[in-house]
């Protein structure tokens, strides 16, 4: 039953490394059965017929079929050793229908013409009960069918492919570098997820869907023996919609400046051996001093940002009090929206939702209620323009059709509004991060994300991050610990002064944004260039016990 | 497949463990049977049935070990997951970390299951959240709610004669009420073994006192107070205490119990010496399993005694290698207290704060265990002994070390449910001196 917003484990024990919980009870198999193409499309439409069907045949005016399998790959270490390896499959197949003017959901991992005839009937059974007690009938967004359509992420390797020994050597091999640079402790870890869906609708839409996502990364920790202080870098990696390409380190996709960041390549070698020294200079970085700062934040960080401050509050089921007993409620409002003046943040604050950028963890062809996906926008020039809807409440919003942003977790789960990918715009004007920080006086540059959070409401928020640069008088003069921010999303928008051009964008991302009882977990990326926000108070977190 | 008896486990148990050709073999088998309901906006959003059941398989040769689970289970399925695990125990690195399964052990007979929670049916449930909506509509409230509850069982053996089985079943309810000007917030969460011990409609009545009482908030500054925190405020503290209560953690450095050169305050007095914390299985307000997921017998256990750390928690490898018992993880959490009720606390209150829920707790620091949330549904200042009038909600940042070391007095324990985690503890209102809150939000 846990948990809103990033998902966490929870186990007794630290230290576990952040594997989805959907993802916990999947099924382990061999990697060669992950390989194998599993249940042909010709035989998901006429099983997905048969559903329609029978559904139908029960009174349902409207029905969806879900047919899924949820392939997922770990590949675990610590130091020397590793920790697991595993293959998980979950497959089976998840059934909504409306009847009597309610939702009905049902699922099954039975995926034979028989179960998939019963599960719909189970559907049509949940939606007439729960017709007794509805106060208003769904209206759906009308949504033309697709007919016998395909997509798949563009990769160049799919990861599942790679064998599980060339996974363990790269991670092993990075391990051996934080090691043997003196850092005390590293974890490195290979998650592949691979989402085999074919969705058909009674709107005449089969789709089948074939996406990919990977995430590698570690975190290593420095002890100093003499104090027993401890402090943790993690990877500079971002969990992305790509193959194992994302692993094939390319100079044209690299940053550089202070620390190297990447693009859309990944050099994990390069990345540790920094990451190695970067936390050597962070247990004996200076203790900051609080005060108000301008903050130049790197994408790295800036996405949990985006993802807290902006994505979340513009999610309308939030704002209508959907999940006010769970995930929370918005500062945002209908009025506020409709108004065509709320002041979100600065004039340079140009955020757009997109499910179909390259490489994001959001982007599909056609969202799990057969939308095909697109690319609006939430604030335009600082103004709040939109939300983020689905097709039983674009009505809400006096829209003809859906924003294409549903998603289940699983086959076995129902599919509701879940956050795209949603993204600070890049400066139009050409700018550089050094440009940036040669007029600041006094300032913090922060790379990474860290510790976050942020209220109910979406107002007031605090944010960590991993390593943090002083900036006096326009230049880098060292590094600092003990930093966080806080402010009220609308202020710290508000005060955004300067954002780097295009040149500088890049994504960061999380497998775990969560939401909805029993919760589920999506995954999505936001964009950015660095971007400086003048004035935000910063607080001291070093405390004795 | 149904909920297994003891008997029906320990049979289809020993039919699968006799397909094993592998140096050691254990097998976990668990089910449950539940549904959920949830709403929103005074009316019900969705609801649903969960029916699981599934094997899982180690097998090992020598020091390289393979998992295979399955949920289908005739024969062939059987014999098929046991050789898979063996295929994939051949086919794994050698895990020096790798430990012997246990052998036979004792176990004492858990309270967990309660057979009135097991024939909880969809009409129980919409009956449950029709008394809620009642009470909201009745007071021109908003509610949302969540409901679910699960009855199941878990059994274990291997190849050296261990056998436990464990059933339980558990019931959650949850709601929050807002006032319809969107001012006022309140929230009540509560979980049992035993669904008798649920009271729905005085929980929904409980978050209707907190909603229409927090509706015209003042702004009180920022900064170090007294405040009494209710249970469902400190349970989200005290968790991230317990979490990182590992002692790999503490022995490797890299925990708020390390203290460089590998030493650790395992024997210090580290808060209060009020605080005394430990987890008994056999409690009746909290019962948990008496074994856990490796087969390790779940005792009664001290974890803080008068604010000396008295215990910490090991895996199996780690134990074997520090050469002390391997005391596992706890289930449930017990926090001793007093007789006191929160009404006794808030009326030897001079000037404080009444903190009803915490939200968003997320760690800042874990060498201090510094950790950063938000007030919210209910938050009150108190003068003289009295609520005086609801205050606009803080963040804080604060360490349960710390907060643990300023603890002022304890009342009655109760049973609570970690609005974070989700886990189940007896935890007392506590009240602590200079508690501190780092800014204020316009939450409600």
């Amino acid at each position: 039953m846990n948990r809103k917003d990033f998902l966490r484990n929870t186990a007794f024990g630290a230290g576990a490394f952040m594997i989805p919980r959907s993802m916990l009870h999947a099924t382990p198999i061999e990697i060669q059965a992950a390989l194998n193409g599993g249940m042909d499309v010709a035989t998901k439409k006429i099983l997905a017929d048969v559903a329609l069907a029978a559904a139908k045949a029960k009174g349902a005016t409207y029905t969806d079929v879900r047919i899924g399998r949820y392939l997922n790959q770990f590949v675990v270490t610590r130091e020397t050793r590793v920790q697991n390896v595993a293959n998980t499959e979950s497959f089976g197949v998840g059934i909504r229908v409306i009847a009597n003017g309610s939702w009905g959901f049902a699922s099954s991992n039975n995926v034979t013409k028989e179960g998939v005839a019963k599960t719909a009937e189970r559907a049509v059974a949940v939606a007439k009960a729960n017709a007794k007690i509805l106060d208003a009938p769904v209206q759906l967004a009308p949504q033309k069918g697709y007919g016998e359509v395909s997509w798949k992420t563009p990769i160049e390797k799919n990861a599942f492919e790679v064998p599980v020994k060339e996974k363990v050597e790269l991670l092993l091999a990075a391990n051996a570098v934080a090691m043997k640079g003196g850092v005390n402790f590293v974890n490195s870890a290979i998650l592949a997820v691979n989402e085999q869906k074919y969705f058909a609708s009674s709107d005449g839409s089969y789709i089948d869907q074939d996406i990919h996502r990977m995430f590698p990364n570690f975190n290593l920790t420095k002890i100093d023996v003499a104090t027993g202080k401890f402090e943790s870098i993690k990877s500079l990696s971002s969990p992305v919609g790509m193959g194992y390409e994302y692993l094939n380190a390319d100079p044209s996709e690299k940053l550089g400046g202070v620390v190297t960041r990447y693009k859309n390549r990944y050099d994990m070698m390069e990345d540790i051996a920094n990451a190695t020294e970067g936390v050597k200079q962070k247990i004996k970085a200076k203790s900051v001093e609080p005060g108000k700062y301008d903050l130049i934040l790197d994408p790295s960080h800036l996405m949990l940002t985006i993802h807290e401050s902006v994505a979340h509050p513009t999610e309308l089921d939030r704002v209508l009090g959907y999940e006010a007993n769970y995930a929370g409620t918005s500062f945002l409002s209908l009025e506020k929206l409709h108004s065509n003046k709320f002041n979100f943040g600065s004039k340079l604050v140009n955020i757009v939702a997109d499910k179909l950028q390259y490489g994001s963890l959001g982007a599909v062809g056609y969202d799990d209620e057969g939308v095909g996906t697109k690319k609006w926008d939430i604030i335009k020039d600082g103004i709040l323009v939109n939300f983020q809807a689905i097709r039983d409440q674009a009505h809400m919003l006096g829209m003809k059709e859906s924003h294409g942003c549903c998603y289940a977790q699983s086959w076995n789960d129902v599919q509701f509004q879940r956050m795209p990918n949603v993204s600070l715009q890049p400066g139009k004007e050409k700018l550089s991060v050094d440009d940036m920080i040669k007029n600041v006086e006094k300032g913090i540059y922060i790379i990474g994300d860290g510790s976050f959070s942020i209220d109910q409401q979406r107002y007031n928020f605090q944010f960590g991050g991993q390593s943090f640069y002083e900036v006096k008088n326009g230049k880098i003069v060292g590094m600092l610990k003990d930093v966080a921010y806080q402010s009220n999303t609308q202020e710290f928008w508000n005060s955004c002064a300067a954002i780097a051009d295009e040149s500088d964008y890049r994504m960061g991302g999380a497998f775990n944004d969560g939401k909805g009882q029993p919760g589920q977990s999506n995954a999505v990326s936001h964009g950015s260039s660095t971007t400086r926000f003048n004035g935000v108070n910063v607080i001291n977190t070093a405390r004795k016990i | 497949m149904a909920i297994l008896n003891k008997e029906q486990a320990q049979q289809l148990l020993k039919k699968v463990l006799s397909y094993s050709k592998a140096d050691e073999c254990e097998i976990n088998i668990s089910g449950s049977e539940g549904g959920n309901i949830r709403y929103a906006r005074n009316a019900v959003s969705t609801s649903g049935g969960v029916s699981q059941n599934s094997l899982v398989v180690s097998s090992a040769f020598g020091k390289k070990l393979g998992v295979a689970t399955i949920n289908e289970f005739d024969d062939a399925s059987l014999e098929k997951v046991v050789r898979r695990s063996e295929e994939l125990a051949q086919l794994a690195p050698e895990n020096p970390e790798y430990v012997s399964f246990l052998g036979p052990q004792v176990y004492k007979e858990s309270a967990t299951y309660v057979p009135a929670t097991g024939a909880i049916d969809p009409k129980f449930r919409a009956d449950a959240v029709a008394t809620s909506l009642k009470i909201a509509k009745d007071n021109k409230l908003v509610a949302a709610g969540f409901m679910q509850n699960s009855s199941g069982y878990s059994a274990m053996m291997n190849s050296h004669g261990l056998f436990a089985y464990n059933k339980s079943s558990n019931v959650d309810f949850n709601v929050t009420l807002r006032t319809e000007d969107g001012k006022g917030s309140g929230y009540a969460s509560k979980g049992f073994n035993d669904v008798n011990k649920l009271d729905v409609a005085s929980a929904t009545k409980f978050a209707a006192g907190k909603a229409t009482g927090s509706a015209t908030a003042k702004a009180l500054e920022p900064g170090k107070y007294t405040v009494i925190l209710e249970p469902a405020a400190s349970i989200v503290l005290l968790e991230n205490m317990f979490f990182a209560m590992d002692a790999r953690q503490a022995d490797e450095g890299r925990s708020f119990l390390s203290k460089g050169d590998g030493k650790t305050k395992l024997g210090e007095k580290l808060v209060d010496d009020k605080v005394t914390i430990y987890s008994d299985p056999q409690h009746p307000e909290i019962p948990t399993s008496t074994w856990n997921g490796d087969g390790r017998p779940q005792e009664k256990i001290n974890w803080i005694n008068k604010g000396v750390i008295e215990n910490l928690y090991y895996s199996r490898y780690w134990a074997e290698k520090k050469k002390v018992k391997a005391v596992p993880s706890p289930d449930g959490i017990i926090m001793e207290g007093t007789n006191a009720s929160l009404e006794d606390l808030i009326k030897g209150t001079e000037k404080g704060i009444l903190v009803t829920r915490l939200w968003y707790i997320r760690s800042v620091d874990p060498q201090t265990l510094l950790l950063t949330g938000l007030t919210r549904d209910g938050t009150f200042y108190i003068e003289n002994g009295q609520i005086k009038f609801p205050v606009k909600n803080f963040r804080f940042n604060e360490s349960p070390i710390i907060m643990l070391n300023n603890l002022d007095a304890l009342g009655k324990p109760e049973r609570c449910v970690s609005g974070e985690s989700g886990i189940s503890a007896l935890i007392p209102p506590m009240r602590i001196r200079d508690f501190t809150f780092s800014s204020l939000s316009d939450a409600v």
